[in-house]
């Protein structure tokens, strides 16, 4: 079936195309909605690109936090100022997304949309507590991340909305950032266990603060608010992860795949929180 | 749908369906078959193309998508008769086996190099992450990398 394609260049198109085109597909990177279409599992009408709309570009910085344009490439994070002194997290989990050729054509709205359970940017932004603007012809929502993606593809987006903007407050100075993946090999990798830590030390050398988002172990990133409160007040030693580990590994809720079994992905969760010992020697931003 | 683009340094306009992908249009309508498919999902790099100068995959771009982009094929780096240094080191260090590959990591590597012009050997190794060699010829294709850039890199 021979499909349409539109490419609109303001969000006023965008809503015209939308009206024509009930069915039209939104085409932001196309590495992943391209592959699934071609192996018949997506279908649609149309294509309706947001590649050439300005407003829907972009990284600005205000009011104490960071916004990003959805259809902003995985490179331009990676090349942009604010985000690498301000967002390392969301940095270091880009870094590690696809290949050089993916992160120049994905988005980081892509990645939030598609919400698969390994997305690499979204425990990143889980722990960072991004919030979604979420825009149809009749108005504007925000939402945080944690309530946007209900499970595996599936989010709260209606029918006449985009995601139109990603709001990531910046973080209190003194933290450090880590972003651990373990798959198969180091490019193009979709991870088996991901984990996402921001952490703020104390001068005595607790935790004062922790926030650790896992991916690829249940439907959506996986936060364990009790293995953040076990964790604030005492020392990043090996016991205390290792005792921290043990929870976390009974907390996460993942399954088998063709990648790895639900019990390694456990094991897996428990011990990737020992990769905390080398954010101690890391940069503090 | 006409589609107006710059391929290899020409403006051109096609008469096409803008979903077809990229890569069907370059070998078979414009006969430039130096981009290859390989895995037609974007994990090998092996259709690699340059889109404003930034390597892309062209398995996973609809032709919409190059409306009014410059294009560059493998075929577009040979300037008046001469090799691109890059494809040069390749000759010179033996970094083509098969060759199915060789289009993609050229490209990959110009990328590279535009954005690095002295990368590092593990550099290297990263910025052509995205591109398959199924010889795993990859210790001479790091080496033509590393010369080049050695040749070409204080004069960009």
């Amino acid at each position: 079936m021979k499909k349409e394609f539109i490419l609109p260049k303001t969000l006023e198109e965008l809503w015209e195309a939308r009206a024509v085109h009930p069915r039209g597909a939104l085409l932001a990177g196309g590495t992943d909605l391209l592959v699934r279409i071609r192996a018949g599992r997506a279908d649609s009408q149309a294509l309706i690109s947001l590649d050439r709309i300005p407003d829907l570009r972009g990284i600005s910085t205000g009011d104490g936090e960071i916004f990003i344009g959805p259809a902003t490439t995985h490179q331009q994070l990676l090349d942009d100022y604010s985000v690498q002194k301000h967002l390392p997290l969301l940095r270091q989990s880009v870094e590690v997304l696809g290949s050089p050729q993916v992160r120049h054509m994905g988005t980081l709205g892509g990645n939030i949309c598609t919400a698969s359970p390994a997305g690499d940017t979204l425990p990143a932004l889980y722990v960072l507590g991004a919030r979604l603007d979420l825009r149809s012809p009749q108005g504007c929502r925000t939402v945080p991340i944690k309530e946007f993606i209900e499970g595996p593809g599936k989010t709260v987006l209606r029918k006449d909305e985009i995601l139109s903007g990603i709001r990531v407050p910046m973080p209190d100075p003194g933290f450090r950032a880590g972003y651990h993946k373990v798959g198969q090999r180091k490019a193009m990798a979709i991870a088996v266990v991901s984990m996402a830590c921001q952490v703020w030390i104390n001068d005595h050398g607790t935790v004062g603060r922790i926030r650790l988002g896992w991916g690829s172990v249940g439907p959506t990133v996986k936060t364990l608010p009790e293995v953040e409160k076990f964790l604030e007040g005492r020392p990043l030693s090996l016991e205390v992860l290792r005792e921290a580990g043990q929870m976390v590994s009974k907390g996460v809720t993942p399954i088998d795949d063709v990648r790895a079994g639900a019990a390694y992905r456990r094991l897996v969760a428990g011990r990737i929180l020992l990769r905390l010992l080398d954010l101690l020697r890391k940069e503090v931003f | 749908m006409k589609i107006h683009f710059r391929l290899n340094g020409s403006d051109i306009a096609i008469e096409t369906d803008p979903c077809r992908r990229v890569v069907d249009i370059l070998r078979e309508d414009l006969g430039l078959t130096g981009t290859k498919e390989s895995c037609g999902s974007g994990e090998c790099g092996a259709c690699t193309i340059l889109v404003d100068g930034e390597s892309r995959l062209s398995c996973l771009m609809v032709a919409g998508q190059i409306s009014g982009r410059k294009i560059t094929t493998i075929e577009g780096l040979v300037s008046q008769g001469e090799m691109h240094p890059v494809q040069k080191a390749f000759v010179d260090h033996g970094a083509v086996q098969c060759g199915f590959c060789t289009p993609g990591m050229v490209l990959a590597a110009v990328d590279l190099l535009r954005r690095n012009p002295h990368p590092g050997r593990q550099e290297i190794r990263r910025g052509l992450s995205g591109n398959i060699c199924r010889c795993t010829g990859y210790q001479k294709i790091v080496d033509a990398v590393e010369a080049a850039s050695r040749d070409t890199g204080d004069k960009e």
